[in-house]
């Protein structure tokens, strides 16, 4: 719908071709259908495209009934209308037990069908789950590494880091075509949501919380990216460019990137600063566990990680001693929002000391996949295993 | 209109200063100009006419639950017009919002439109509206002189009222949240909304929420303690059952908004952190309490709707309702269903992928009884002989609407498909298709049914007919390119967009909520061209589409006592059987009828609750302690108050009965009624 699209779909040719029926205004809207671009029923990533499948045949088998109901609905109002005396007319029949059974039976059965799908298709479609396929019939190679992209969502554009090439972007999403992506996504304040339509469906971006998103691209091309959660006053310029290529040009392109700036964390501090409509922005480098300071909201320096905090508290705290480890410092934005005199600065527990080994986790791989579908992760080779997967305890013994 | 960066607390006045009056704001402040001259004039010719003291004595001050009843559907019919010009705003935005153009609205005053929006259309219109019918038919169709207790029912209208004028306010002093409409943190906290809007929201809502939960435990017992001899909970009709169940889910849902609310605004008063970002806060705490009640709320909304839908659809049909006992359990079932159902509101949160499948199922599963509610409304009008009076047009639009609505709500029940049309403008199209379709049709045709049991004759016809065609097309026009735009992955709250393909679709449906507004504008005509020839539409049989239920029994409209002898019951459709057994009016033998007093006890707490709420909104904490002892004590002082009730005369009542039985002699087509 970017790029690809320049003209509104009413001066597309399209539309003279099929504007032959004039007098008909419904049809006339029609051309109007097929001009646009229905990235959620075809979009351009594999698990965006069994979401949109889904989409489909879920519509399909709720209108085994709906349609039905809507015909039942149009007849009866036509056939027994007052005016028609031919009509039977029966004022106290009100019971018929085989009619019961049928009107709650047949949503019932619809509801299994449906739920059936659900179930499965749910957890097929985990957006935690690692990519077991990068299209139909593709198994996703043993030795296949995901690309990692850690995705912060910031007042209000999107920063981009890739931990594995050590570069970051602004607003701008770049992924080689058939290599499955593995997102982790937060936010720097406030709630937003991820989303590429042709990508994947969307998860949301929170502070101070991890979440995971799988995908891939199979087409090369310029897609849109945006925030699906509103998020405060520059919302809607949170758009940024997704672009699928080859191998080659990614590889090119993060060359590219290389020459921009570096992104520590007084960088950082400053980008996180409330900003709207913000052009593509390249770091050549970026300082080691940003993202992880980013989620446990320990960017600022000597303000303590959470995670520590609740290593501490998990130790049953430090009683006392912990009240007076505190500082006016704020993490939250007030200065940032440029409200900082309307409440008094709040009291942040300071850093003791950072327990973890930096970098442990930055290239974690994804754990060995468990290949029971409806429990776990994975299709691939092994369809025996779909049905093992029905019944955990036979797998564990 | 952006606060000053500091804010300077006085003593006296608090946060308020002038600079929160939104002066730059054109549009607003021509809104301001227009509103003080329409009040204005208004309260002039209230003066003029001299009606203060009949609108004080008579419905300000009033116990009795009709014409508590009317005040509400004033106050929604009131608030919708607001709301729907916040919609009408929204609409041009986006329409003019396109190649580089920022439309007419900047991001802070269509923050708050959309917000508003929302926020008005669910607690200040849609639930004032089925209050309201609950209120006027409940009592009614179970055979009461009033509800259990009238002082508590006056109380909870002016809260609500409360809560609506605080909103109301928030347009002209300081501003209003720009949120969303459930206002979720940490947005909603403090740290990203330092200034008045979300105090409005929160006050607004809490106050309106007291007026909300007592309104419900009080239909709760008056249904379970004064139905007629005879009416067991099997034999009650089937609004009254919806009623009943509607009640419920607002007392079980209710104080959750209230307890969340609260928890909202300790964070951002006195510093604790339930849903702050660190200190061990949790957003997402706040999300799953707000939607344990939000969902169950729009069931709170709809299930009174699928009771007034059963009663025309049998009333015009001519015939028993079919399956009542099914409808009974349908409707138990959705009630109970509506809790288990909550997290489906945000599957897009990283819940793991059994629980996102079990809160989908769940939802799925209250499609069944929903569906065999449609069902025997079909088998209902089955070997019936159906009149297409209004009441039954809004009927069978609602029905064809409706499954529209709830396929897609299904649909958005599957996760993976969640995961692509959540908060997308699909969303958007899903819970209008079923809110107007389902609510907003239903209360139209409520309003039209009903309409002459309240004032004694019809309403007109023929504006009724244009407004519903008005509204039927303008639906549809307005909401199908939301679906196509939200399969297009165009989300909920965009102010500007960037891709020019997509205008086209935000103008027809931009011309869809224009047949809609003249849908509305046809609507007001209707009122008040039937309110000008009232007496060529007089309908005095108080029976004027040969009804099957007890409301239909007394005249129109019903005497302040509702019912000189309560009836007494013996199957279903009361009034039907009645008719049929050829009961006659008593004529004789009337008594003196006990009855509450009117008190003016629910305007002054209401009122003083605003002044509390506006106080608590601008720190001015002197004036919020004082109101506040003010509620208090003033509640005290009226539990003192023992002139609280009276007997109408045996006289009175027997000189009522025989103008009603000199009315009913000179329609000959009513014999035996």
């Amino acid at each position: 719908m970017l790029a690809r699209n320049p003209l509104p779909p009413a001066l597309s040719p399209r539309r003279s071709t099929g504007n032959r029926l004039p007098k008909l205004a419904a049809l006339a809207l029609l051309p109007l259908l097929a001009g646009c671009d229905w990235v959620v029923l075809k979009p351009a990533g594999d698990v965006a495209q069994q979401q949109g499948d889904l989409v489909v045949i879920s519509t399909l088998l709720m209108l085994v009934i709906i349609l039905p109901v809507m015909a039942m609905t149009m007849f009866f109002a036509w056939k027994y209308r007052a005016a028609n005396r031919e009509a039977r007319y029966e004022p106290e029949w009100n019971h018929s037990t085989q009619l019961e059974l049928a009107i709650w039976g047949a949503p019932l059965l619809i509801i299994i069908c449906l739920g059936a799908i659900t179930w499965v298709a749910t957890h097929l479609l985990d957006p935690y789950r690692p990519l077991a396929r990068i299209a139909p019939g593709q198994p996703v190679a043993a030795d296949t590494r995901p690309l990692e992209v850690q995705v912060v969502a910031l007042d209000w554009k999107w920063l981009f880091i890739y931990p594995e090439q050590g570069i970051a972007t602004v607003n701008e999403l770049v992924a080689p075509i058939d290599r499955p992506i593995r997102f982790r996504i937060s936010s720097s304040s406030v709630m937003n949501s991820f989303y590429v339509p042709a990508l994947a469906g969307q998860i949301y971006a929170m502070p101070g919380m991890e979440t995971k998103l799988h995908a891939v691209f199979n087409n090369p091309g310029h897609y849109r990216g945006l925030s699906a959660n509103y998020s405060g006053a520059g919302f809607s310029g949170m758009r940024f460019d997704a672009h699928g290529m080859s191998a080659d040009e990614f590889d090119q392109w993060v060359g590219k990137v290389r020459s921009g700036g570096r992104l520590d964390r007084a960088a950082y501090l400053e980008l996180e600063r409330p900003s709207e409509n913000v052009a593509v922005t390249h770091f050549g480098e970026v300082e080691r566990n940003l993202f992880d300071a980013v989620v446990n909201m320990c960017v600022e320096p000597g303000k303590m990680c959470m995670h520590d905090m609740m290593a501490i508290d998990a130790k049953g705290g430090l009683g006392l001693a912990g009240t007076y480890n505190v500082a006016a410092l704020s993490y939250d934005k007030f200065a940032g929002r440029g409200t900082e005199g309307s409440r008094p600065a709040r009291m942040m527990v300071t850093a003791m000391c950072d327990t973890r080994p930096m970098g442990a986790d930055e290239f974690e791989l994804p754990r060995t996949i468990d290949l029971a579908p409806l429990l776990g992760a994975g299709l691939a080779g092994r369809q025996t295993a779909a049905f093992a997967g029905l019944s955990p305890i036979a797998t564990q013994s | 209109m952006s606060a000053p960066a500091t804010t300077e607390v006085s003593p006296i006045f608090g946060r308020l200063s002038l600079d929160h009056l939104p002066l730059h704001e054109p549009i607003v402040v021509a809104t301001f100009i227009v509103v003080l001259i329409g009040g204005g004039a208004l309260l002039a010719l209230i003066t003029r006419y001299k009606l203060w003291g009949m609108l004080w004595n008579d419905w300000f001050t009033s116990v009795d639950h009709k014409k508590i009843g009317i005040m509400y559907m004033v106050l929604g019919l009131v608030m919708f017009l607001r709301g729907f010009a916040d919609a009408i705003m929204m609409r041009l935005q986006q329409v003019m919002a396109f190649n580089g153009s920022e439309g007419y609205l900047n991001a802070h005053h269509y923050d708050q439109i959309f917000t508003a929006h929302g926020v008005i259309m669910i607690f200040f219109v849609a639930m004032p509206f089925i209050t309201g019918l609950m209120n006027y038919i409940v009592p009614l169709q179970i055979g009461a002189r009033d509800v259990s207790f009238p002082f508590l029912n006056n109380f909870s209208f002016w809260m609500t009222t409360a809560g609506a004028v605080l909103v109301m306010v928030s347009l002209f002093v300081g501003e209003f949240a720009q949120t969303g409409w459930l206002a979720y943190p940490p947005l909603s906290g403090i740290a990203y909304s330092p200034n008045s809007g979300v105090d409005y929201y929160i006050w607004a809502l809490q106050i309106a929420g007291v007026g909300t939960t007592l309104s419900g435990i009080n239909l709760i017992v008056t249904i379970i303690k004064m139905r007629a001899p005879g009416m067991s909970l099997m034999r009650m009709p089937v609004f009254t059952w919806t009623s009943l169940c509607a009640n419920v889910l607002i007392v079980a849902s209710f104080p959750v908004l209230t307890a969340v609310l609260a928890l909202l605004s300790l964070d951002r008063y006195v510093g604790t952190n339930f849903f702050t970002n660190d200190f061990g806060g949790s957003p997402m705490m706040y999300v799953n309490l707000i939607w344990i009640w939000g969902h169950p709320e729009v069931y709170i909304l709809i299930l009174p709707l699928f009771g007034v839908f059963s009663e025309i659809t049998s009333t015009f049909s001519g015939k028993r309702l079919f399956g009542y006992t099914s409808m009974v359990y349908a409707t138990v079932c959705i009630t109970i269903l509506s809790y288990v159902v909550w997290l489906h509101h945000f599957f897009t949160m990283g819940s793991g992928a059994s629980v996102n499948s079990f809160f989908g199922i769940t939802t799925m599963v209250i499609s069944i009884p929903t569906g065999a509610k449609l069902f025997n409304w079909l088998f209902t009008m089955y070997r019936g002989r159906i009149r297409f009076d209004l009441p039954m047009m809004w009927t069978i639009a609602f029905m064809l609407t409706f499954v529209v609505g709830g396929m897609t709500g299904v649909l958005l029940a599957v996760p993976p498909a969640d995961f692509v049309l959540h908060n997308s403008l699909f969303l958007i199209a899903h819970f209008h298709n079923v809110i107007i379709g389902g609510v907003v049709f239903g209360v139209f045709a409520a309003i039209n049914y009903w309409w002459p049991k309240a004032f004694g004759y019809k309403l007109n016809e023929f504006w009724g007919k244009i407004s519903f065609w008005c509204w039927v097309v303008g639906f549809w026009l307005a909401f199908m390119p939301l679906y196509v735009l939200g399969l297009m992955g165009v989300t909920r709250r965009m102010r500007v967009f960037d891709d020019p393909s997509l205008q086209i679709w935000f103008l027809i449906a931009g011309l869809g909520a224009l047949v809609i507004a003249a849908g509305i504008g046809a609507m007001l005509v209707q009122f008040a061209v039937s309110i000008w020839k009232r007496d060529e539409l007089r309908e005095v049989s108080g029976d004027p589409w040969e009804g099957r239920t007890l409301e239909w029994a007394t005249s129109s409209p019903p005497p302040d006592y509702n019912f000189a002898f309560t009836p007494i019951i013996h199957g279903h459709d009361a009034w039907h059987e009645m008719k049929q057994a050829g009961v006659k009016r008593p004529l004789s033998g009337f008594r003196a009828i006990h009855m509450p007093k009117n008190t003016g006890t629910g305007v002054v707490l209401a009122a003083l609750s605003i002044v509390c709420g506006f106080a608590l909104v601008w720190y001015i904490w002197w004036l919020a302690a004082l109101s506040f002892l003010g509620i208090v004590g003033y509640a005290i002082w009226h539990t003192f108050n023992y002139d609280r009730d009276f007997h109408i005369p045996a006289e009175t009542v027997a000189a009522t009965e025989e103008a009603r039985t000199r009315q009913l002699a000179g329609q000959p087509a009513v014999q035996g009624a």
